[in-house]
């Protein structure tokens, strides 16, 4: 099944008065919705009433969506709000901007070889095998992301929305959303990389 | 296409990992990297970057399961929205 089928689907089955669609689909947005909060607010608490919150707004105003396909880029465009409400913080707020020069690597002369500051990746698992020390690490290192690049990474990254959905919800263009996801992606390698060099957080 | 510097290739990189970019770039990016040892650990390293965020979504702690409380209000919330649902439902054609 295709990214969103099973979402689209659902609602479709909803939206037509199919009861029988109301709990799986209460059991699936309930997981995405506290992750997508748990990393955009941080509390573990906040987070389970961010997600049954929304849920409550998604029900309460399932009849204007008009487009069952768009289900994703609604629900969380609601969620976002939720998540903001939660922070008491506009919106709006300036935001701290990342430049691509603050996030790329440096090289190194080492005799007549050119080579890259880096650590070593290779120590580190693959991403089935996460263990809960570098979970953490990526945690922080998302969370501590200004929030306009969070934003796009938590929706492109983490929840898998397509550079277009992501755009509909942030009311940006695309080539902004691309932008803003290369540097978010970017500083994120930069901290996991940083904590490999000093710390080591590979098992 | 003039030769690219490793520097222009990280610039690009999170569209080239996407599949964004044009075929022609694409493959002057694929001919530089394929004799480029930093490229080749650079990329490797934002590839496993993409790879956990993708994975940050699905860990085993998740939320607590809803309470009967929680899923009765919603229930309700779903209730009093379905007769509007099922009156604009577009006929059946
Ligand atoms: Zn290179």
């Amino acid at each position: 099944m295709s990214k969103g089928t099973e979402e689209v689907e659902l609602a479709k089955r909803l939206m037509s008065g199919d009861s029988s669609a109301f709990e799986p689909f209460v059991t699936l947005f309930q997981h995405k919705l506290f992750h997508y909060s748990f990393l955009t607010c941080g509390q573990r608490e906040d987070a389970e009433e961010v997600a049954q919150e929304t849920l409550l707004k998604v029900f309460e105003s399932l009849h204007t969506l008009r487009e069952p396909e768009r289900v994703r880029s609604w629900i969380y465009t609601i969620a976002r709000n939720v998540c903001y409400m939660k922070r008491r913080k506009s919106i709006f707020a300036p935001e701290e901007e990342i430049s691509l020069d603050q996030v790329m690597p440096s090289f190194r002369q080492d005799g007549s070889e050119r080579k890259l500051e880096i650590a070593d990746w290779s120590s580190l698992p693959d991403a089935q095998a996460m263990n809960s020390e570098l979970r953490q690490t990526l945690q922080r290192a998302i969370h501590s992301l200004p929030d306009i690049y969070r934003s796009v990474l938590m929706l492109r990254d983490v929840e898998e929305l397509t550079t277009e959905e992501t755009a509909d919800i942030l009311g940006v263009s695309t080539d902004v959303i691309k932008t803003r996801l290369h540097r978010a992606r970017l500083a994120v390698r930069q901290k996991l990389d940083q904590e490999l060099t000093t710390a080591g957080v590979a098992s | 296409m003039t030769k690219l510097e490793c520097k222009q290739i990280f610039a690009m990189l999170s569209e080239y990992l996407d599949r964004e970019l044009p075929a022609d770039l694409c493959q002057t990016i694929d001919a530089h990297i394929a004799s480029c040892p930093p490229c080749v650990e650079f990329v490797k390293s934002l590839e496993k970057t993409v790879a956990y965020c993708r994975g940050a979504g699905t860990s085993s702690d998740g939320p607590h399961p809803l309470s009967a409380a929680n899923l009765e209000e919603l229930r309700q919330a779903y209730e009093r929205s379905a007769p509007v649902l099922i009156k604009n439902r577009p006929a059946a054609s």
